[in-house]
């Protein structure tokens, strides 16, 4: 997930404080790995650096200074890009899985075993990912039937690479 | 367990479609069977379901064996105990989804209306209550889905055997029947046994029993 332009998007609607933005960011994005603080700075830091953001103003406090981060025309032109933009689409395991199966076919291992075993883990979560959406809000639903579909796909590519082991044998061993 | 399976055999002509199966389901537990086209899980549903005898070995339901029972008292159990889905074609046309709803129970011989006010309940239950005066044609494939789950509930059966429920509907339709089915067969502590080759279906289930070649293994998952 791209923090900075997030980030972005979260400040269109209006300037604020660093601790603000993780809180919002977490609430609506980071349900599965809250940000730390500092990624936070990092992150704002570097958007002030690209002239993205801006300190819209500093309030003193009893702790260190609060700054306060609004963002600029250049950011804005930033995250109009990125919404327009369609993400690649990632392989996500497929690559690690391919190289499992095919070194486990090579040093004689159990490559069903393998494929088997991802596949109960990815069930798992998946019966996780159902039990959260049942539970949950629209966003949660959204958010879950995305990894739904997408371990849905890993699944799908996992039975039929052990539906073809032979023939990948057959070439790799 | 409610109803157990054991080293299942059945051959068709010279084809073996189970080589040893076994499978066991406790009150109240949803198991989705699994396995590549022509791997035996239908056949397993339907010498479980006591539907078909199999060559060798047994299916004990609440301690009965199946095997020992004639005809007749295999068809009565399948009515009591059992309830059915299908993926589709279910439904008797002629007749309102209410009054299909209500049919198992008036076959059972239950005064028309105690049948129909149970049926209107469960429908109601399945968010289908607005089409229980429409006739099967008329209901848009989701719905009919959900009556043909309230048909198959309303004799309070201890186990559901549901072979590929969702596979004519669209995801939205197909999620939105497996939140209720087992919604309401949880609230019942129906069994649900589930045949699937959809993982997103499966998900729906506390453990899945795979089969392969006509034998079952149980993928273990923390």
């Amino acid at each position: 997930m791209a923090i900075g332009t997030t980030f972005l998007g979260l400040l269109e609607a209006g300037p604020r404080h660093g601790y603000d933005l993780k809180r919002a960011y977490d609430e609506r994005f980071g349900a599965d790995r809250p940000l730390s603080y500092g990624q936070v700075y990092a992150t704002l830091a570097r958007l002030l650096k690209n002239g993205l953001v801006e300190v819209d103003g500093v309030e003193p406090g009893s702790g260190p200074e609060r700054k306060r981060y609004a963002i600029t025309d250049a950011g804005v032109t930033d995250v109009e890009r990125w919404l327009a933009q369609p993400e690649k689409p990632e392989p996500y395991l497929q690559s690690t899985l391919y190289a499992k199966v095919v070194l486990a076919l090579l040093t004689g291992r159990g490559a069903h075993e393998l494929l088997d075993a991802q596949r109960a883990e990815h069930l798992r979560l998946m019966r996780e990912l159902t039990a959260r959406r049942r539970d949950g809000d629209i966003a949660d639903v959204l958010i879950c039937d995305h990894a739904l579909f997408h371990l849905e796909a890993d699944v799908r590519w996992l039975e039929l690479t052990a539906a073809r082991l032979d023939e990948l044998e057959a070439v790799v061993a | 367990m409610i109803l157990t399976a054991r080293a299942l055999k059945k051959t068709y002509g010279i084809t073996p479609a189970l080589a040893g199966a076994d499978f066991e389901i406790a009150p109240g537990e949803v198991v989705a069977v699994m396995g590549p086209s022509g791997s035996g899980k239908s056949t397993l549903l339907h010498c479980i379901a006591g539907i078909i005898a199999p060559d060798e070995g047994t299916v004990e339901f609440d301690g009965r064996d199946l095997g020992s029972m004639s005809d007749v008292e295999r068809s009565a159990l399948r009515r009591s105990e059992f309830g059915f889905v299908f993926q589709f074609g279910q439904l008797v046309p002629e007749l309102s989804c209410r009054e299909n709803v209500a049919l198992p129970l008036r076959l059972d011989g239950v005064a028309r209306r105690v049948a129909e006010q149970r049926a209107d309940a469960l429908l109601e239950a399945l968010e289908v209550g607005g089409v229980a005066k429409q006739r099967p044609g008329t209901v848009s494939g989701g719905e009919g889905q959900r009556v043909a789950v309230a048909r198959a509930l309303v004799t309070d059966p201890r186990v559901l055997f549901a072979d590929e429920p969702t596979g004519a509907l669209d995801s939205l339709n197909g999620e939105r029947v497996m939140e209720l089915l087992t919604a309401a067969a949880r609230e019942r502590n129906t069994a649900v046994v589930l045949v699937t080759h959809e993982t997103r279906v499966a998900a729906y289930s506390d453990r899945e029993v795979i089969v392969r070649d006509g034998r079952t293994r149980e993928t273990v998952s923390s």
